[in-house]
């Protein structure tokens, strides 16, 4: 790929490749959009679609998708442990990154994103199919969960205190002043507006081209780099919901090759909600 | 079927500046609106032209966007 990383070329396909690998029996494509509906109005033939809000998550508690129905989910997608998983969605892959951070949780070894996403894909006016393809079921058994990619509420409270890593708030900026408590147009979902003390503000769609395609591996380095963000620091990455901060982990982790970076996936909706949790502003 | 007159703009909507994407796929124009700034799918919708269908996301697109309250920021 053209961020010239090691890490890159094992987790980011171009358009192109995805088109030259349809049909082939051991690459699964999977559409994952912000907007649910999305993947009905036309996809990249042959590809499943999962909905973030029922299938990518714990329906009952607040958590990511629970082991179990993890593998439900790839066994029912034909998905089997050695299938490659080519990710892509709307919005610049933002939910294609929030699964792909899920499967990484579970230890999916091999898993991409497609660059560029759906916006991509359409722009160049490729094929789209409305038809959702017939799917023989595989056998998928997952990892235990690795934490280590993953910030809960406590860790993140002791990184404030002791300035242990690096925060990185990847929120508009209005949201992260407390202008407005959640994006334009979607439901305010938090008790305060701010942000996280000492947290930097770096917008995750900034680490994206106009056309959708993440940016080089110099500008994104520029990008972090300037905040502080460097590979030498432990870095925690969250939003609101923890999709946005997916999308940088998978930056970082996997574009930047970072060793120690983390999604807080608890995120402004368990700190601005939090009794007592101090908040920064602007 | 191809996606076909994929366009793109930007403009603003109710104090805040959006994407404007539109595309044809068979006999229908789709079209979503997205906020520049996250980047949030904000309204989506189609139709049987191209105008029909930014139209009408772009009336659900100000319905939304309206409701947006805005804090003042205390130092």
């Amino acid at each position: 790929m053209s961020l010239g990383t090691a890490t890159a070329t094992d987790v980011l396909v171009s358009t192109d490749w995805v088109k030259q690998h349809l049909g082939d029996a051991t690459i699964r494509v999977v559409e994952v959009d912000v907007d649910t509906a999305a993947y009905d109005q036309g996809h990249v033939p042959g590809s499943l679609g999962w909905n973030w809000t029922t299938e990518l998550c714990d329906t009952l508690v607040r958590d990511i998708i629970p082991q179990k129905k993890f593998e439900e989910l790839m066994s029912k997608s034909g998905i089997g442990n050695d299938t490659t998983v080519v990710l892509y969605g709307d919005n610049n892959n933002w939910f294609a990154a929030w699964a792909f951070w899920q499967m990484k949780v579970y230890g999916h070894r091999d898993v991409r994103i497609m660059n560029g996403g759906r916006k991509k894909w359409v722009a160049e006016g490729r094929e789209l199919e409305t038809a959702v393809p017939s799917i023989a079921p595989a056998s998928y058994k997952a990892s235990a969960a690795d934490l280590s990619i993953r910030a809960f509420l406590p860790e993140v409270q002791d990184a404030v205190k002791q300035k242990s890593a690096v925060l990185i708030d990847v929120r508009g900026p209005q949201e992260f002043t407390g202008e407005i408590l959640s994006p334009p147009g979607l439901p305010e979902t938090c008790q305060r507006g701010g942000h996280i003390p000492g947290a930097k503000n770096i917008p995750w769609a900034k680490a994206c081209n106009d056309d959708g395609t993440f940016k080089t591996a110099d500008e994104l380095k520029q990008l972090y780099g300037a905040a502080g963000a460097t590979a030498d620091k432990d870095v925690i990455a969250y939003c609101r919901i923890g999709e946005r901060s997916s999308h940088t982990w998978f930056v970082l982790k996997h574009l930047l090759g970072y060793p120690n970076v983390k999604n807080y996936d608890g995120s402004w909706t368990e700190w601005g909600n939090l009794v007592g949790a101090q908040v920064e502003k602007p | 079927m191809n996606a076909e007159g994929y366009t793109r703009r930007e403009q603003e909507l109710s104090g805040w500046s959006i994407w404007l994407e539109t595309y044809r796929l068979g006999d229908q124009y789709f079209c979503t609106i997205s906020t520049v700034d996250p980047g949030a799918r904000v309204a989506r919708a189609e139709g049987p032209t191209r105008e029909d269908a930014e139209r009408i996301a772009l009336e659900k697109a100000s319905r939304w966007l309206g409701q947006t309250r805005r804090f003042t920021v205390n130092p």
